[in-house]
């Protein structure tokens, strides 16, 4: 007598499935778990009072401040920005789109040491407007500006990543049968487009969120360090450890690691309408899928 | 082929969203990344030569590379596992491990640094369980490798996982119909099927994992020859002031990465070559 | 091969796919389940293939209850009505499928031999190289069927092959289908909601509804001696008018018509538009013309009777009729059914 309703597949005898997900429950656990559940112990291995204390320091309060700043700027710019190049790319046809595809996924691919060293040669005293700026008595490296401007490149592609393929696949015919029944392009925009981006948008929104506060390697490139002035949290965590207060440092983690939390939270609910399934490993991939060569009859 | 100049725009909109688009990729991506070739090329040819083939960048290269290959092997192997675990069964807790994976991505790098280091040192929960076998990880070439599985393991799972549940079941059931058991027909119908996404995952988690910085410099004890990073050695230069070497050896991670997004664009172009849906 | 269904049930969630059939295919025989969607009919052929479990019942092959062995063993040949090829496999290398991964080892100049043969029996020689994306519909199919004869399979089902290609090549590939299946003998069942595919293919044709069979027969059978106003409908295109039977009479307002096998009481009386003539005046069902199609070798007159029902009949091309004339139908020959 079978068991199964349905005939079974390729993996489905008992054997395969129970090592299968038990090497992986096991490893997940390992790897990915583990980190979380080291990170509160550790923050709390002296205790509250000590926690509290980190918290409630005024270097910490400041890294969380420019943290948030830092994201609330970068990422409504990152955000406009995917919009704008969704819309320009899904919508239109062009010499040199695909090209720009390909430039606007580069941030994913770059370290973010390279950013933050190619933001140097650009805004610092050896770069290209270092000089220029320093006469005009403009700081944007080692100052909240250098710091939003290293975030955004490297958070650049997060927005249009999730539009893109989405845009691509939901085609052009509801925009142009908007415009011509008369709407103007915010109309259309507006009322027809978002809505049916909306999902995906916020997906991508949480995830550049995520990064921006998370953002490490260029930042502390262009930002100088300097403690309680230039430092966003995730410097901080790395001025208390070396300082070798490992609790404090694992307490200022612990907010972060709090928000990667909300991050994933938000990201299975956002799944949950639709976002994030359209994406393909490469843009220019994803945009070629829809303009391949159709199966003939 | 969208090379087609003007042909369909009827939208409104164009000058406006592709002014914004140009103009924020050109100085926010364009001109940093112009300005850092630009600095590197003004070297010269010889004294780029010699600064990027020094030993110290050498080395750098070898732990580097070195790590990043074996951390994608294995996440290769485990990704792929993964992947068909969470689209061909279901378990308790099933939608719980399909939300962790992607915790190596929201999780930021230093955090993710401190505590893998908390883990791995010779005190702690793993360390010490391995140092009873031997097997030092923190601050060993080893702790650089599982810094870069951690972080590079969404990749892989979230390029194989849609591909996976895409896979058209009439295909099984053909190969099962004609009389193929369940090894063969993974080996010679699935997995060929699959090996685009793998690639493109492959070279995504290696491009990954070479750049990576703040999850690496915390385990990897980040002794020059042993086991500093490439990216490492480009902070030092910074802190020396060393501008020049920093430039230098900052292009070579940019030349790599360039390399490794047309290799990931390629695959793709090839996958597609007979995959096409309609 | 003969093949037996027994009250074989099959029932998804609440829903009722098949409901006890039973149904025996001779050997060599040539069966069309044939049906609307929702009738069962695929997952009675997805059952026989091992695709599915029959939550009741039994399925011989031959002999041997085959209902609990698995599809890979039972040694049917499957072909999909989009095909299923391999995407990544050269034609020729689809075909090989089954004979590289079947448990006796044959030599590759065997398998390449017999490619080659089925690439000849399916017409597609020299196509052994290509690959699935680069060749038509109509040939894909070819391939699928080359590819699941290459295993020698007892029986060879066939899920609506022609359903997803166009109405010429679906003609023609269904003559081909034919001469193959006359060629090499093998029991075959085929799945299919075109009545005009399974009338033109099969030896039998087996008409199914909700999940039962509501008549079986050869062509001629089904077509000449329906057994219900379903069958008479689902087979081509029919009027229905409503009547009443009595005493072995159905009548229609004045006009007449026998009905010696069906009780008294309420009926409707089913005709074929060819069954009926229109004249401008006589004896007959009154009615009145509404349209007029014109149709290569024919006009089909579309027209409303006195009791409000509509009529389709078919006059001659050069008919003088238009919409608005009033007239009347004669039925020269018709079904009557027992109101249900």
């Amino acid at each position: 007598m079978h068991t199964h309703k349905k005939p079974p597949r390729v993996g489905d005898s008992v054997l395969v499935r129970r090592t299968l997900i038990g090497f992986v429950l096991l490893f997940g656990a390992l790897l990915v778990v583990s980190p979380l559940i080291v990170i509160g112990v550790q923050a709390f291995s002296q205790g509250w009072k000590v926690y509290s204390a980190t918290i409630t320091n005024s270097d910490t309060r400041h890294a969380i401040l420019l943290t948030v700043v830092t994201a609330l700027i970068a990422v409504p710019i990152n955000t406009i920005f995917g919009v704008a190049a969704a819309w320009a790319i899904t919508k239109f046809d062009f010499f040199g789109r695909r090209l720009l595809l390909v430039v606007i996924e580069i941030p994913f691919s770059v370290s973010p040491i390279v950013a933050g060293v190619a933001y140097l040669f650009v805004y610092g005293l050896q770069g290209l407007f270092g000089p220029a700026l320093e006469a005009a008595d403009i700081k944007i490296l080692f100052a909240l500006p250098g710091i939003v401007l290293a975030s955004m490149f490297v958070t650049a592609p997060f927005v249009a990543r999730e539009l893109i393929p989405l845009m691509q696949a939901q085609g052009r015919e509801l925009e142009e049968a908007a415009t011509s029944l008369g709407a103007s392009g915010w109309r259309t925009f507006l009322t027809v487009t978002l809505p049916n981006i909306k999902w995906a948008m916020l997906y991508g929104v949480v995830l550049c969120n995520a990064r921006v506060m998370g953002e490490f390697g260029a930042v502390s490139i262009v930002s100088g360090n300097i403690r309680g002035q230039t430092n966003t949290l995730p410097l901080h965590i790395e001025l208390l450890y070396h300082d070798y207060q490992a609790a404090g440092a694992f307490a200022s983690a612990s907010i972060l690691a709090l928000i990667a939390v909300f991050t994933i939270l938000a990201k299975v609910a956002l799944e949950r309408r639709g976002a994030g399934r359209a994406r393909r490993p490469s843009l220019v991939a994803a945009c070629q899928h829809n303009s391949a060569e159709e199966i003939r009859p | 082929m969208g090379t087609t100049l003007l042909r369909r725009n009827v939208l409104p909109g164009l000058p406006l969203s592709l002014g914004i688009t140009l103009f924020y990729v050109a100085l926010i991506v364009v001109l940093p990344l112009a300005a850092l070739i630009f600095k590197a090329a003004s070297l010269g040819p010889a004294e780029y030569w010699a600064i990027v083939s020094s030993p110290r960048a050498l080395a750098s290269y070898r732990v580097t590379v070195l790590a990043a290959l074996v951390a994608t092997l294995i996440n290769l192997v485990f990704g792929l596992a993964l992947a068909w675990v969470l689209v061909r069964y279901r378990f308790p807790g099933w939608r719980i491990v399909d939300a962790i994976v992607d915790l190596p991505f929201a999780l930021p790098t230093a955090v993710a640094g401190i505590a893998l280091t908390a883990l791995f040192s010779g005190n702690g929960w793993f360390g010490s369980a391995l140092a009873m076998a031997g097997i030092k990880v923190a601050y060993t070439p080893i702790g650089i490798m599982v810094a870069m599985c951690f972080t590079s393991l969404p990749f892989i799972v979230r390029t194989v996982q849609p591909v996976l549940e895409d896979i058209d079941p009439a295909l099984e059931e053909a190969a099962q119909s004609l009389g193929g058991s369940d090894l063969a027909i993974f080996r010679k119908v699935l997995l060929p099927l699959l090996t685009p996404a793998l690639l493109a995952g492959v070279s995504l988690s290696f491009a990954r994992s070479l750049g990576e910085f703040g999850a690496i410099i915390f385990i990897a004890g980040n002794k020059p020859y042993d086991t500093e990073i490439t990216a490492l050695l480009v902070f030092i230069r910074l802190e020396e002031y060393d501008y020049q070497s920093a430039a230098a050896i900052a292009s070579v991670l940019l030349i790599t990465a360039f390399v490794m997004l047309a290799l990931t664009n390629f695959l793709q172009a090839r996958a597609l070559r007979y995959t096409v849906r309609g | 091969m003969k093949i037996r269904l027994d009250t074989v049930i099959k029932t998804f969630d609440t829903f009722r796919a098949v409901r006890g059939v039973s149904l025996e295919i001779g050997s060599g025989e040539l069966v069309a389940l044939l049906g609307p969607s929702g009738s069962g009919k695929t997952t009675i052929l997805r059952m026989v293939a091992g695709l599915e479990y029959a939550d009741g019942g039994a399925i011989y092959f031959g002999e041997t209850d085959a209902t609990h062995i698995p599809v890979r063993d039972r040694g049917v040949g499957f072909v999909f009505q989009h095909y299923a090829l391999f995407p990544h496999m050269t034609v020729g290398e689809n075909i090989a499928f089954g004979m590289k991964v079947s448990k006796t080892k044959r030599k590759p100049a065997e398998i390449a031999a017999r490619v080659a043969d089925l690439l000849r029996l399916v017409r597609l020689e020299g196509l052994g190289d290509r690959f699935p994306m680069q060749i038509s519909g109509g040939q894909r199919q070819r391939v699928a069927l080359a590819r699941a004869l290459a295993v020698d399979p007892k029986v060879l089902l066939l899920d609506e092959p022609f359903g997803a290609l166009d109405a010429n090549v679906r003609r023609d590939l269904r003559r081909w289908l034919r001469e193959i299946h006359d060629e090499l003998g093998i029991t075959t069942i085929f799945v299919t909601h075109d009545q005009e595919e399974a009338l033109d293919l099969a030896d039998r044709v087996v008409i199914l509804n909700e999940g039962a069979i509501v008549q079986q027969g050869t062509p001629a059978e089904v077509t000449r001696a329906p057994k219900s106003g379903f069958v008479m409908r689902f087979l081509g295109d029919a009027n229905r008018l409503s009547a009443t039977v009595r005493d072995g009479v159905a009548y229609v307002g004045q006009t007449e018509i026998s009905a010696l096998d069906c009780i008294d009481g309420p009926a409707e009386v089913f005709t074929r538009p060819g069954d009926l003539d229109w004249a401008s005046g006589g004896a007959g069902i009154k009615a009145m013309v509404s349209r007029v199609l014109d149709r290569p070798g024919e006009r089909r007159v579309l027209a409303l009777a006195e009791s409000g029902e509509e009529l389709e009949f078919d006059v001659e091309p050069e008919r003088q009729i238009a919409a608005g004339d009033r007239g009347v139908v004669t039925i020269r020959r018709a079904q009557v059914f027992a109101k249900s």
